[in-house]
């Protein structure tokens, strides 16, 4: 019998959002007794729902909730109303990723005090070392089941891994392989092995690639302490006169308001929603919204410096079999300045199907230099260029000042410029990964912009002074003590890596910390 | 998107005048295929309108391996369409009528019967700013590549999991590396 809290309840830490952040956050608290009710927006569905179709699944899966965009990000231009291309499910995002799960580097922590000072970058040291995640880090390659770590063999390389690694040796890259991955190469944790779909973007319809949906979620509803709420989408969190947080508002699947008292709030609603819901959350004592006397809720928003390399050879590929990312090229990850940068990037691969090509490969494109392209479908082979952008004060997420929801309620404003160290980077990506191609025989290749973005960061990032951020060590916002932010917000930078393994850590460590302070009464 | 709503089994006779020929052909309502037999009815837009976009379709993504009732089963939606929403009717109307006039001014017949696809996309770059190709465009993108029927065209297999995904069936069969 799966708990049921009462909506007067008080003492239960009310959980935004079910994915990386939010699901790993409320079964970690279950287990150590700590009542938890997630409140999440989307509908939850099971792995016997999850479709191999793009389109269809896209329709199923994505956040689609209206946003605007504006600056001279590509995406702006091409996808007006997409800026991010995310997960409205139980599960989030961890239901569409591809399973990459990467530490961050020492010096990636550290990117004020290492790269110095770079003109319009909002750079800012992590109040974290790796050294002190590292304990984290194995917890949480351990609980997703990280391939390289654990006595966890890598995953066989498919069609289009042996195609980069070709190409990767023979241009003299030394460090790849077939990454570092949270999907089971064997059976664990009572998960299959692998089945090499090739619709991992899709929902796992084997269950080898972790996602909340099917770990974190169900283990902490067995304990009797953790509460779903699919369709609850949060609205407004609310504070008493001394300025604590004492629950949230939401609405329900039937559309009615609800409230939910809380002890706690924890905001997992991946970095355009929660930053939006700490602004939605103004009030008289809190003008600029909640936890905001920085100024800096919705502000330093990152996406990585992104891209992807599509190549054509003369005999086929085939691509589209087998994992979506698993494999690696780590080389370029390192902060070398000789490059023209500060920071680093990895090329992985990356493989979509011909609907997704068709619409992702050159966006906008017509005729007959496009259609060729796809013709050599069958032949190609792709990766996708993933490296540290730069925070910038003016990249943020606001209310946009007209288009509102179904609720009434101001939509989400992202607004993004790339700074020149992010152009150069990517510039020296796209040579990169054409050079790998060209080295295994490409006849073709094509420089694709980024996608709507899928790693969306540090909107309310951590910080050591509560001028320069939002939160603290523990992802506690530096105004109001009972107030936590549980997702990638939290990044004081990107670094060069997927987010999701860091953002498992950083949850671990919080539900650590929150229980400790609670049992203490300090919260 | 299927190619249900084009029918195959078009009466013979309307194939009399053209038999032998491989042209989209208009006879009363419907477009009719004379090379690959289809037919296709069409009640709200004209006919010609139509027959253009199909043209059109097939102008803005190319493939000489793709027949063409593939790209009428991707812009047959418009006429339905216009049926239930006359700014869909007009817009489509306007912009093929626009084109035609860019097509008469230019080389003295319609945009369908100008002959090299290099002109074509000439006047297609001259309303290629405007809402109508955008649309009909955007449109494309997912109507004309997220057609099943399409696929094995281009090599893709589609879905995979009903088959065991690709651990048995050439994950990493590439051998020419």
């Amino acid at each position: 019998m799966a708990a049921k809290f009462d909506q007067t309840d008080d003492s239960v830490v009310v959980i935004i959002g079910s994915g990386a952040g939010g699901g790993t956050l409320a079964n970690e608290l279950a287990q150590k007794g700590v009542k938890v009710v997630v409140l999440e927006a989307g509908k939850r569905f099971e792995i016997e729902d999850f479709i191999n179709d793009e389109w269809d699944s896209f329709t199923q899966l994505a956040w689609k909730d209206m946003r605007t965009t504006s600056g001279t990000w590509r995406v702006h231009r091409d996808f007006p109303n997409l800026p991010a291309w995310i997960v409205k499910a139980v599960g989030g995002s961890t239901v569409h990723w591809a399973g990459a799960s990467l530490r961050l580097q020492d010096h990636e922590f550290k990117t004020k005090t290492t790269y110095g000072s770079l003109q319009g970058a909002n750079l800012l040291d992590w109040p974290l070392t790796l050294t002190e995640l590292e304990p984290y880090y194995a917890k949480a390659e351990d609980k997703m089941g990280v391939t390289r770590t654990n006595n966890i063999p890598g995953l066989p390389g498919n069609n289009n891994y042996k195609v980069l690694a070709a190409g990767a040796a023979k241009a003299g890259y030394k460090e790849f392989h077939t990454g570092r991955m949270a999907i089971n190469s064997q059976p664990r944790d009572d998960r299959g092995a692998c089945q090499q779909i090739g619709f991992c973007f899709q929902g796992c319809k084997s269950g080898a690639k972790w996602s909340t949906l099917y770990t974190e979620i169900p283990k902490g509803e067995r304990t009797n302490k953790l509460e779903v709420r699919p369709e609850s989408h949060v609205a407004k969190i609310e504070h008493d006169t001394a300025g604590k947080v004492t629950g949230v508002v939401y609405f329900d699947k039937d559309g009615r308001q609800q409230r939910q008292k809380a002890r706690a709030v924890c905001a997992a609603g991946n970095s355009i929603e929660t930053p939006r819901l700490l602004l939605l959350s103004e009030s008289a004592k809190y003008p600029n919204g909640l936890a905001n006397s920085s100024g800096q809720v919705g502000r330093n928003y990152m996406r990585h410096m992104t891209g992807s390399v599509y190549a054509v050879f003369d005999r086929p590929v085939r691509m589209w079999r087998g994992t979506t990312m698993a494999g690696i090229v780590s080389d370029e990850a390192r902060h070398d300045t000789k490059r023209g940068f500060a920071g680093g990037y990895e090329m992985e691969t990356l493989s979509l199907g011909l609907p997704f090509i068709a619409a992702f490969l050159d966006p906008g494109a017509w005729g007959r230099e496009f259609t060729t392209a796809l013709d050599g479908y069958e032949n190609m082979a792709g990766m996708w260029l993933v490296g540290e952008d730069m925070p910038q004060e003016n990249n943020r997420i606001t209310l946009d000042v007209t288009a509102k929801d179904k609720w009434g309620l101001p939509v989400a404003s992202v607004h993004f410029d790339d700074h020149p160290n992010d152009v150069a980077m990517r510039r020296h990506a796209h040579k990169a990964g054409t050079t790998i191609y060209e080295t295994a025989g490409a006849t073709r290749t094509f420089p694709t912009p980024p996608y709507p973005s899928t790693h969306n960061l540090g909107t309310c990032r951590m910080s050591d002074n509560p001028r320069d951020g939002v939160c603290n060590k523990f992802g506690q916002t530096h105004d109001i003590k009972n107030l936590f932010i549980s997702d990638g917000s939290q990044f004081t930078t990107g670094g060069a890596e997927n987010p999701t393994l860091t953002i498992v850590t950083l949850a671990i460590r919080q539900a650590e910390y929150i229980a400790d302070q609670m049992a203490k009464n300090v919260i | 998107m299927t190619s249900k709503s084009v029918r195959f089994d078009v009466d013979r006779r309307q194939f009399l005048a053209g038999v032998g020929t491989a042209t989209l052909v208009i006879s009363g309502t419907a477009i009719l295929h004379t090379g690959e037999a289809w037919g296709l009815e069409v009640k709200n837009l004209k006919p010609e309108t139509m027959q253009t976009l199909i043209k059109m379709a097939r102008d803005i993504y190319p493939h000489d391996r793709l027949a063409d009732r593939f790209y009428a089963v991707a812009i047959k939606d418009y006429d339905e369409k216009s049926g239930s929403d006359a700014a869909t009717k007009q817009m489509v109307e306007k912009g093929v009528a626009e084109l035609d006039a860019l097509a008469q001014k230019k080389h003295g017949v319609p945009y369908a019967d100008v002959g090299w696809e290099s002109e074509r996309v000439a006047l297609l770059r001259q309303i290629e700013g405007g809402p109508f190709f955008q649309t009909v465009r955007g449109g494309l993108v997912v109507s004309l590549y997220n057609n099943k029927e399409v696929w094995p065209t281009f090599g893709y297999e589609g879905e995979s999991a009903g088959k065991g995904g690709y651990i048995n069936r050439g994950f990493n069969d590439i051998t020419w590396l």
